[in-house]
């Protein structure tokens, strides 16, 4: 494995008698893009703001860089960029204004501060509303600028908390291959709390799951679904014709074609849609029988789980696995 | 004739714009590439900001004006009456240039007064969102979230604050001075150019006090306008009720006219400590000590200590030594306020909303 970004050891944070981080462990390594996926109120902020020393952990100990944020987060704050939920900016002063004032925070002059807002202001592509003040702009515009104030201490770990909230689909597509595409060209850790599950899955090379102040398992999302959906790790969606019997017998007719494949446990149907439910990928064999039979087959999809299903099974359901 | 005069006074115009305009581009060009260069510390950059927000908002400019007003109208009160201000046989006849800030023929108040009444309306309008309008805005993690210490924030706030502050009070009591000077034609002593300096020394730290109020009211009130009310609370509450809960209690343990002289004195010291507890109170006997120098003591005196006493004007030395619990208590309570609003602002949560 590559150098070790942010280290965090069994990390606790107390509101009161409320656990709002308990005794997470985890790694981040350097160049990844990790996605801290959890409901609201699952502690993601709680954690992203003790990786940088703003708040202080009751016990545990978070390491960036090799550097205590605890202790250290002035050393920290400089290596790691944050955008924060909702970000706030001067509204009085143009963008370009608030973006040099955070760079001469970084210790730049007026001129090299200048010089490089101007460059990432090309870059998030607001250049044309540099001098505009930041009052005026939209919450797409807002956001992109938040990067850009990230990026103006050329930070060797960016976080990113509820980046794409309030920010239009297409906004959101953009904002995200801007952040894949810094995080490739510089060689940027990027953590990127979030519970928009697809934009997760989107950008993120590893993920992980956070309910209730503990990390229930992280890995990439391949991973994860075999973690998390054992039992029944492959499921095939097919559509058939019901050419050679009625529509409500499709299903029993399905189970008696495919009686005989190995590997399948169970078929059932909703919303017109039979699922074969099997214990390994026999997706080929269940075409192979569906279409030896005669019937036509018209839709067969092998079903990958998403990070939805993942949603659904551990906060939505309220019933853990485990 | 007259076409010459003409082209004269236009020649001399576009002669002025001309020097302005160089001026102006000198200043520019002056200023500009040796400051760019520089990297400033993150606390001053954070300071020049807060400066240049001040001087920037309406609030102060608002602000700025009517207190320019009031030195314009106290400046007219002072001048109109200075001749009758000089007696022969006054002890601060040697004083005359102090009278431009004290005297006044009872329509205005005169000069420091006006101060004593402004200052905390200054102090307050520019600390009372100090903290809690970075929370609103949501800017208070992104600063936050650079690499500075959390209190560079709001001892910059302070500063910040306190230099626009010192550098208003300085212009106009100089302005006031200079305009003096004109008017009367008469040159300041250097005692009287330093009581001066150590009077505006003094309001600044008045207003320093209304000012960390103000911000330690930002701190712990969410919403600007609560801050700003409770400031203006305990203005009113310092101004007007206080003076009138102490003047009851006076009259309930006033003793009779019969009473022995220690009494007397014992209830005069009471009735002062009661009032002491003031900033106010402790600023307006403080200026009013440096600004008249024939004040020789603040407290009651009797026949005995008054015995044999010259009615002669007290050097400053003297001045400054016998307000310095004045000046001692008003530093304190600035201090304390600034430390506790410095304790709260470290333990709270920086989060967005």
């Amino acid at each position: 494995m590559t150098a070790i970004s942010i280290k965090l050891t069994d990390l606790t944070k107390k509101y009161g008698s409320y656990t709002a981080v308990d005794h997470l462990n985890l790694s981040i390594s350097k160049g990844e893009v990790f996605g801290l996926l959890g409901p609201n109120g699952a502690g993601k902020s709680t954690t992203i703001l003790m990786i940088l020393g703003l708040t202080e952990p009751d016990s545990g100990s978070v390491k960036v860089h090799g550097v205590d944020s605890t202790s250290n987060p002035v050393e920290v704050k400089k290596k790691v960029g944050y955008l924060p939920e909702d970000i706030g900016f001067y509204d009085d002063r143009s963008g370009l204004e608030n973006l040099v004032y955070t760079g001469r925070l970084n210790g730049l002059s007026y001129k090299q501060a200048a010089e490089r807002a101007g460059q990432l202001l090309r870059r998030v592509g607001l250049s044309s509303e540099a001098g505009k003040k930041t009052g005026k702009y939209s919450r797409g515009m807002r956001q992109r600028l938040g990067l850009a104030d990230v990026l103006i201490k050329e930070p060797e770990v960016i976080i990113l908390d509820e980046p794409t909230l309030g920010i239009d689909p297409s906004g959101v597509r953009e904002f995200l291959e801007l952040i894949v595409k810094l995080s490739r060209e510089e060689g940027l850790t990027v953590l990127f709390s979030s519970h928009h599950l697809y934009q997760v899955q989107q950008v993120c090379d590893r993920v992980g799951l956070f309910v209730n102040g503990k990390l229930l398992a992280e890995g990439d999302i391949n991973a994860l679904s075999k973690k998390l959906f054992e039992n029944n790790p492959y499921t095939v969606e097919i559509g058939v014709s019901a050419s050679e019997s009625g529509k409500a017998d499709s299903i029993s007719w399905l189970r008696k074609v495919l009686e005989d494949t190995d590997g399948v446990l169970d078929v059932n149907e909703s919303n017109g849609i039979c699922r074969v439910e099997c214990s390994r990928d026999v997706t080929s064999a269940v075409a192979r029988a569906i279409v030896g039979s005669g019937a036509d087959l018209y839709y067969l999809n092998r079903k990958e789980y998403g990070l939805d299903d993942i949603y659904h099974k551990y906060f939505e359901g309220g019933t853990f696995h485990e | 004739m007259n076409s010459t005069i003409s082209s004269n006074r236009i020649s001399t115009l576009s002669y002025i714009k001309k020097v302005m305009s160089r001026f102006f581009v000198f200043i520019k060009e002056s200023r500009r590439p040796a400051r760019d260069d520089k990297i400033f510390h993150p606390f001053w950059v954070i300071v020049q900001k807060e400066v240049s927000d001040h001087a920037r908002s309406w609030r102060f400019i608002i602000l700025i004006a009517i207190i320019a007003l009031t030195c314009l109208g106290s400046m007219y009160t002072s001048l109109t009456n200075i001749d009758d201000a000089v007696k022969s046989n006054d002890p601060e006849g040697t004083f005359f240039f102090l009278k431009l800030f004290t005297i006044s023929d009872g329509t205005l108040p005169s000069f420091f007064v006006f101060m004593s009444f402004l200052g905390p309306l200054l102090g307050i309008g520019l600390g009372f969102d100090a903290v809690n309008s970075e929370h609103n805005r949501n800017t208070l993690s992104r600063v936050m979230a650079q690499p500075i210490h959390r209190d560079y924030l709001i001892n910059a706030k302070f500063i910040a604050a306190l230099i626009v502050i010192s550098v208003m009070f300085f212009s106009l009591g100089f302005l006031v001075m200079g305009t003096g000077l004109i008017a009367i034609g008469i040159p300041p002593t250097a005692e009287e150019f330093l009581r001066v300096i150590f009077f505006l020394i003094l309001s600044i730290v008045y207003v320093a006090f209304w000012l960390n109020l103000a911000i330690l009211f930002s701190v712990l009130f969410r919403q600007p306008a609560t801050s700003a009310l409770a400031a203006i609370a305990v203005w009113l509450f310092f101004t007007v009720f206080y003076p009138l809960i102490v003047n009851l209690i006076a009259k309930t343990i006033e003793p009779s006219q019969m009473a022995p002289a220690h009494q007397v004195l014992m209830y005069q010291k009471l009735k002062l400590g009661l009032m002491r507890v003031l900033p106010n109170h402790l600023f307006s006997e403080a200026t009013t000590t440096i600004l008249m120098p024939s004040v020789r003591s603040l407290g009651p005196l009797t026949m005995q200590q008054m015995q044999g006493a010259i009615p002669a004007p007290l050097p400053l030395g003297q001045s400054v030594l016998l307000v310095s619990p004045q000046v001692t208590g008003l530093v304190s309570v600035t201090v304390l306020c600034f430390a506790i609003s410095y304790v709260i602002f470290m333990r709270r949560e920086i989060r967005s909303r």
